[in-house]
């Protein structure tokens, strides 16, 4: 059914990308794309993968900005992926129920065998998190590796989305945000973590955290303007031997 | 309260088997080597990720080790031995089998260690098999022989290893976990990413300052606290400067430098005379300081000294000696390096400078990080704790790929020394087997009399010259290796000049050559300086129709744009199919906290007709009968190719490739007889060996007493003496002394000056030559290339995956720049230097340096190479710098041209480029320039498919069962 | 947005369908038209054809038009499902309306109400579908039901106009209607025109990215286009926008209009002739409308690829 669950669970699993260290790597992208092909949306096509406009199917996605101008600007790397929204229209517009969002934990995932390949919902999504492959004729989207985070075929440690468990930089964390005391609410809390295009009503789960402020101006580290030399007799060669000669 | 709904109509099958079976290998889709589970289903590469429990990447995966599938289905592969039939680089082949292959590359091989073993130029690209195939050169008895080192890293290693006995990347590491201030010059981005990525993660998470020197604001720079858009190549000034403002304002640590440096050593004053610049020495040749308590020079290497730091003291003989430490302090207290005076030529601001050094003194004295772990130093004197200055810096390739590198590389350690930051808590640490001397042994083998018909070499072709008389050298000055390393071009070659290779081999300077065996190494495109001359120098013959280089062998693994110049190709397997070593004898994978080695295993059978190219080059050794590969009575001493030798071979009695589970049951480490099982424990120690050290050990490596007694007992020194870290380098005033005509191995006359001015034992920073050779107002802009994170140079335009994300490359402008010129986004552009032109696509930018245009590195690709459509846009829209970079310098007024690259160690100076920019005009078509001829595929290389569904038959498989 | 072909067709194919339809089916209900036969056939024959040939192209491009079927399932949350669930159950009284018209020659008024309270509820219905879909504020706007209604009821009556004048039952209210039609609904798309030129809407590169701005893209996630720079990215140059919005007017209004006023000055299949070069000319401009109508939608998520306000 694509009207959202009447009485959802207060379970909201999402992920926390802390954008103050994410460097662009990719492997978040690579990684969910390497888990994915094989798993519940398989496969995640290649268009032309040795040739002119490759188009493949990817999950995830990381671009580049700039944001600010002059020496105040700065470079973000920006992974975005599906942000397993609160109000996702993209499902309630499917006329077919193949998307839907689970009650039990707030994924937003697409039956496949039911998708008539419409593209709506990409449509309905302000975020890019919807992938239409084109060779299958069905949409595909992020599920939060819903095929890792609760088999028990792997351990325990290893039950989180594969981007959070490759992320050399530990800038993806994965939780229930619906739960204020989890370790990634915390970390909303405490660092500001907020939602893409809040004007557009969707109540992502996914948070955001800022950029920290750069430390360029004197007194950021504790560290005076410049260092004040010696003020010896001899100078500097002379403090050297006040120093031995302690 | 409610239950919440379930949406129970909808099955998930959220427990599907990932694996029937997973397999711990070694990642090797950059030089990381990242410890990796390889989940194998149905007998396909089902996923792949970080091994959690591995040294290096502790479970992360990075882009391109998550793209390993993609590699191994890659349509580029080779698949079976072919012979040229065409013509030189017109790609036409023909399959041959494998005993034919190696038999002709036998008869060809054994005609020349017959006749002159010079002949063979054997060189390696991005090989992690060092250990074997430095080893086999020398049983083969050529000198001619190199890794890639040259044109990528060695003035790291180099600086690094004459300085502190140690270096950056595979030999030391930040004290992530404790530092206070870490600086990170230059690109780094594909050198030992993962633990970077880590590291950085870490220390920003801590609270740390992260600053980053780089004229470009991408990957590790974009989340540094403060980003430095230094123009290019000054780096080395602007650590002097900030030497300069510590010095003046005595933030340096006097404590330090007395105890663990040559800062009190004394250096004989004696102009004109033989040994002006060497060190004072006592009659056993140790150094001498001048002792303040007795009031008389003492052996400096005592530890009751009380030395004086400066002064100008007289010795017994009557000559002067000064302290290395007033030497120092005086040339950088001058003037010259005040950031007033180097602002403009570093394009940072003079209170930057200041307050950069304010920081690093603030962090380094005010912050000190005190462990309370007792620890014994190498006099057998107990410290309560161990005390650091957490600084620390990490510096790769954009440092190294200047004609100054040596030099700037050198004054980052200085500059780290002064603050008594190495091997400190939160300092820059070591990673076993290093410290090392510096410089360690051994000297490079091939000196005259050492190279001969049928036999080998009495050491290893690379090594580490401490003076004239280590140089490979003929009676008369001339260069014995065929790419002049270790010559008076580059002295302190240590890594060879694989660069210049095919330049004087069809030069025939200093000497033709029959044979050039090369192992992946894309020579004829992205990893060559002048792409387009190189081109024609692999396709020129002599007049009577002969080619100029007579033969060439390669080996790879892939359909590389080097393949089609090489007459006969022997294809290598894929690192999933194959047995490897990450050798301590080699690069190893040691961490600051422990030793370790490393296997791959073959986690996958090929399905071609390949063999892994260490087999390949046993079984010719076994063929030539070299001695090292064959027994007494002529058979084949590894039998069992790689993974034999592997377990059986002793570099010395007891010392293998590999360190864990030696002798007898595998009960010993380090050293120990060969144990036939060890493979299997490696196997069931997810392919890893780590040896972790004692708390005590940790730190202070260069002096700590636990520590040396237990590098010694392991084999990675001689002996458990100190190494004391050479601010003064005492090698370096030697070959200068040559070349003011001292001693019996002098430079020929037209390389004196350059030896002299360049050989100076402490830092000094000097222009890059290319900024000394163009006129800014022809060619205002640097070009440079950065290394994207998730492209190991040209192997990742083969993988399915990874070139989607850097499918093409642009050429990155300064938003300003740009706007000087007209030049607005997307338009084309003709990129032009001294040496050529390329046509390039703009993109805008604001965090470049302002004269500063860039791109990704090696993403353009010849159209036809690595089995991609003719019209992919890694041809026609990707391009290279190569094209613009000139492999010499310009002629030099005596009529000589040097290499484009550093006058001490011949590192490739890549980054040197200076270029002006032109818009395309509007008739001018959208595609890159220059455009190559397609290159034809070989025969037997598998179809492209036009649509890839990796994983199909997994769908639904876990619930099936 | 892309203005795929199909999609166009569709709602400009079914728009006038459906408009021709409610107009038959009222205008019987009021008496104004003759149960005959002949003229029941091809009026309500091309009404359906219409909006069956606009619906079958529809499924064109769909990745698994085989379970088309599916789409009624989910009408409690999807416009796209209501639509179609009324497309259906349109057919039931208009098929019976047709039957009873061609084959017993009795045109059912209630029938026709019932078709055309169908036809608007299925045409509504495809309005709501943009005008629901928040990431693109060209049709999250209120206009875009009306304008989707104004459109069939204006190629509706216009083509009404011309088959009633070919067949000899002309009446110049038809035409009148069709005027007054041509310029309502003209003025709903200019005001939509006007609405969607000043409105700058809440999303930009700042809001997408939370980043403070000037935010610019330095590289994209990928080198080559993908699916969803391919399905939203397009974009229309406003020279030529403007110029296409022109032609709109001109061919879809000004020159119907003209065409209509001038049939009011003749008479009989003569008039009906000229109104069908003008439902000709209306249909031509509502495609062209329609394609301007996607072309012109920015959707927010070209915020991530370089746009700078949607």
């Amino acid at each position: 059914m694509t009207s959202l669950p009447e009485s959802p669970g207060a379970k909201r699993l999402g992920l926390v990308i802390d954008l103050d260290i994410c460097v662009g790597c990719h492997a978040c992208a690579v990684n969910c794309k390497e888990w994915n092909t094989g798993g519940y949306p398989a496969p995640l096509t290649d268009e032309n993968p040795y040739g002119s406009g490759t188009s493949g199917v990817w999950l995830n996605r990381i671009h580049a900005y700039e944001s600010g101008e002059g020496a105040n600007s700065r470079t973000v790397h920006f992974p975005k992926s599906c942000l397993h929204c609160e109000t996702p229209a993209c499902v309630t517009v499917c006329p077919t129920g193949a998307s839907y969002k689970r009650a039990e934990d707030g994924i937003v995932l697409v039956d496949e065998d039911l998708c008539i390949g419409c593209k709506l919902c990409s449509w309905a999504c302000p975020y890019g998190a919807r992938e239409y492959d084109h060779d299958a004729g069905v949409m595909k989207k992020c599920t939060l590796c819903i095929d890792r985070i609760y088999n028990e075929n792997l351990e325990e440690v290893d039950r989180v989305p594969a981007c959070v468990a490759t992320c050399p930089v530990s800038a993806r964390h994965f939780g229930d945000l619906g739960d204020p005391d989890s370790d990634v609410s915390r970390m909303v809390a405490d660092r500001g973590g907020y939602d893409l295009m809040p004007e557009q009503g969707y109540q992502p789960t996914n948070k955001y955290l800022p950029p920290r402020p750069r430390r360029t101006e004197a007194g950021d580290t504790g560290a005076a303007a410049a260092l004040t030399p010696v003020a010896e007799a001899g100078g500097f060669l002379g403090w050297v031997d006040r120093m031995l000669s302690r | 309260m409610p239950q919440p709904e379930r949406t129970l109509d909808r099955h998930v099958e959220t427990s599907p088997q990932v694996a029937d079976e997973v397999k711990y290998t070694t990642c090797y889709m950059c030089a990381c080597r990242c410890g990796i589970k390889v989940h194998m289903l149905d007998g396909q590469i089902r996923y792949i990720e970080g091994n959690r429990d591995h040294p290096i990447n502790r479970g992360v995966l990075c882009a391109k080790g998550s793209a390993g599938i993609m590699q191994q289905n890659s349509p580029a592969k080779l698949s079976k031995p072919l012979r040229r039939v065409g013509e030189r680089g017109a790609g036409e082949f023909e399959e041959i089998e494998w005993d034919e292959a190696l038999d002709v590359a036998a008869g060809w091989l054994r005609n020349i260690r017959e006749t002159d073993p010079r002949k063979l130029a054997f060189f390696t690209g991005r090989d992690q098999s060092q250990a074997l195939t430095g080893w086999w050169a020398s049983q083969f008895g050529t000198p001619n022989y190199a890794a890639h080192g040259g044109f990528c890293s060695v003035n790291m290693a180099a600086g690094g290893i004459y300085t502190i006995g140690g270096s950056f990347w595979e030999f030391g590491e930040p004290d992530w976990e404790h530092t206070r201030y870490f600086m990170m010059f230059g690109v780094a981005e594909d050198h030992d990413s993962n633990p970077i990525k880590i590291g950085l993660g870490t220390l920003k998470r801590r609270g740390a300052k992260f600053v980053s020197i780089n004229p470009v604001k991408t990957g590790y720079s974009a989340i540094a606290d403060e980003w430095l858009g230094i123009n290019p190549g000054s780096d080395g000034l602007f650590a002097l400067s900030l030497v300069h403002e510590l010095l003046k304002a005595g933030k340096v640590d006097l404590e330090y430098l007395v105890r663990y440096t040559n800062a009190p050593w004394l250096v004989l004053r004696d102009p004109g005379g033989a040994e002006d610049g060497l060190f004072a020495r006592d009659g056993d040749g140790n150094p001498l300081c001048w002792d303040r308590t007795a009031e008389a020079p003492r052996n400096a290497l005592e530890a009751d000294v009380t030395p004086a730091l400066k002064g100008e003291f007289t010795l017994a003989d009557g000559r002067t000696a000064i302290p290395v430490f007033q030497l120092l302090a005086e040339r950088y207290l001058d003037g010259r390096y005040d950031p007033d005076e180097v602002a403009e030529r570093t394009g940072i601001p003079a209170a930057t400078i200041r307050r950069i050094a304010a920081e690093l003194a603030h962090a380094a004295f005010s912050e000190e990080v005190v462990l309370e772990v007792p620890w014994t130093d190498w006099a057998g004197r107990r410290h309560e704790r161990m005390i650091g200055r957490p600084v620390a810096m990490h510096a790769m390739r954009g440092i190294s790929a200047h004609s100054n590198g040596f030099h700037t590389c050198r004054a980052l350690h200085l500059l780290q020394v002064l603050l008594g930051s190495i091997d400190v808590p939160g300092g820059f640490r070591y990673k076993p087997p290093f410290p090392r001397p510096a410089p360690p042994g051994p000297k490079p083998a091939g000196r005259v009399g050492e190279v001969g018909p049928n036999k080998p070499m009495p050491g290893p072709p690379l090594g580490f010259t401490q003076g004239p008389e280590d140089l490979l050298v003929e009676e008369d000055g001339s260069p014995i290796r065929i790419d002049k390393a270790f010559s008076w071009d580059a002295p302190m070659a240590a890594h060879g000049m694989m660069h210049s290779v095919i330049a004087n081999a069809w030069k025939g300077d200093p000497y033709p050559i029959d044979t050039l065996f090369m192992f992946m190494a894309n020579m004829s495109w992205n990893s060559a300086m002048n792409s387009a001359g190189t081109i024609d120098m692999l396709t020129d013959k002599h007049e009577d129709g002969s080619y100029k280089i007579p033969r060439i062998i390669y080996s790879d693994a892939y359909y590389s744009e080097m393949v089609a110049y090489a007459d006969l190709i022997l294809p290598d397997t894929t690192y999933l199919e194959r047995w490897d070593c990450i050798s301590l004898l080699d690069r190893p994978i040691c961490d600051a906290d422990g030793a370790a080695d490393s296997i791959r295993q073959p986690v996958i059978r090929p399905d071609r007709d390949v063999r892994p190219f260490q087999d390949v080059l046993i079984d010719l050794g076994a063929r030539l009968g070299l001695p090292g590969l064959t027994n007494e009575d002529g058979s084949a001493k590894y039998p069992g190719g790689y993974p034999d030798y592997l377990v059986n071979h002793e570099r010395k009695p007891g010392i293998g490739t590999l360190a864990g589970w030696r002798g007898d049951n595998g009960g010993s480490h380090g050293s120990g007889a060969p144990n036939p099982g060890q493979l299997d424990r490696y196997i069931e120690n997810q392919c890893f060996w780590r040896d972790e050290l004692a708390p005590n050990q940790r730190y202070f490596k260069h002096a700590n007493k636990d520590y040396l007694d237990y590098a010694a007992s392991m084999g990675f020194i001689d002996d458990a003496r100190p190494v004391v870290l050479q601010l003064y380098s005492e090698p370096l005033q030697k070959f200068r002394q040559a070349a003011r005509g001292h001693g019996p191995v002098q430079p020929p006359e037209i390389h004196r000056a350059r030896v002299e001015t360049y050989f100076d034992p402490l830092p000094i920073w000097y222009p890059p030559f290319e900024d000394l050779e163009t006129d800014d107002n022809d060619y205002p802009l640097h070009a440079i290339t950065q290394r994207p994170m998730a492209m190991y140079h040209s192997w990742g335009s083969q993988n399915a995956w990874l070139r989607q994300i850097h499918g093409a490359n642009r050429l990155y402008v300064p938003r300003a720049a740009a706007a000087r010129l007209d030049i607005g986004e997307e338009d084309w552009v003709w990129l032009i230097s001294r040496h050529g032109r390329i046509k390039a696509q703009v993109r805008l930018m604001e965090g470049v340096n302002g004269s500063t245009v860039w791109t990704w590195n090696a993403i353009g690709k010849r159209a036809g190479a690595w089995n991609l459509a003719g019209d992919a846009p890694e041809a026609k829209r990707g391009f290279l710098l190569n094209h613009l970079i000139d492999d010499l310098l310009p002629e030099r007024d005596n009529g000589y041209r040097y290499a484009n690259a550093d006058p001490v160690t011949g590192q490739a100076a890549w980054y040197d480029l200076r270029v002006r920019m032109e818009k395309a005009l509007p008739d001018e078509t959208a595609v890159s320039e220059p455009q190559f001829d397609a290159l034809p595929l070989p025969p037997g290389m598998a179809k492209r498919p036009s649509m890839l569904r990796y994983g199909a038959g997994f769908r639904n498989r876990g619930t099936k069962a | 947005m892309h203005p795929a072909f199909s999609v166009i067709f569709f709602t400009t194919a079914s728009g006038a369908g459906y408009g021709l339809l409610a107009w038959l089916g009222i205008f019987v209900a009021l008496g104004m038209l003759p149960a005959d036969r002949w003229f029941g056939l091809v009026g309500l024959g091309l009404a359906l054809a219409l909006i069956t040939v606009g619906l079958l192209s529809s499924t064109f491009h769909l990745g698994h038009p085989e379970r088309a079927w599916r789409a009624f399932s989910q009408w409690r949350s999807s416009w796209l499902s209501r639509e179609g669930v009324a497309a259906v159950a349109t057919y039931l009284p208009a098929g019976l309306f047709g039957i009873g018209w061609v084959f017993f020659e009795q045109a059912n008024g209630l029938l026709g109400l019932l078709s055309a309270v169908g036809a608007a509820v299925t045409v509504y219905c495809t309005g709501m579908i943009y005008a629901s879909l928040k990431p693109v504020r060209q049709w999250h706007n209120k206009s875009v039901v009306p304008v989707y209604l104004g459109f069939a009821a204006m190629t509706g009556v216009v083509w009404l106009t011309a088959l009633a004048g070919l067949f000899g039952f002309g009446n110049p209210l038809f035409a009148w209607l069709s005027l007054a039609a041509l310029a309502i609904t003209a003025a709903i798309k200019l005001g939509y025109w006007r609405s969607i030129d000043n409105d700058r809407g809440g999303s930009t590169a700042a809001t997408a990215t939370g980043l403070p701005g000037p935010v610019r893209l330095l590289d994209p996630p990928h080198t080559e286009e993908n699916y969803l720079m391919r399905e939203m990215g397009y974009r229309v140059a406003r020279k030529h926008a403007e110029k296409l919005r022109r032609i709109a007017l001109a061919v879809g209004f000004a020159a119907p209009a003209v065409l209509l006023l001038l049939s009011l000055l003749l008479e009989g299949r003569a008039a009906g002739g000229i109104a069908l070069v003008a439902a000709l000319a209306a249909t031509g401009g509502a495609l062209v409308e329609r394609w301007l109508f996607f072309a012109e939608a920015k959707h927010a998520v070209t915020l991530y690829y370089g746009a700078q306000s949607a």
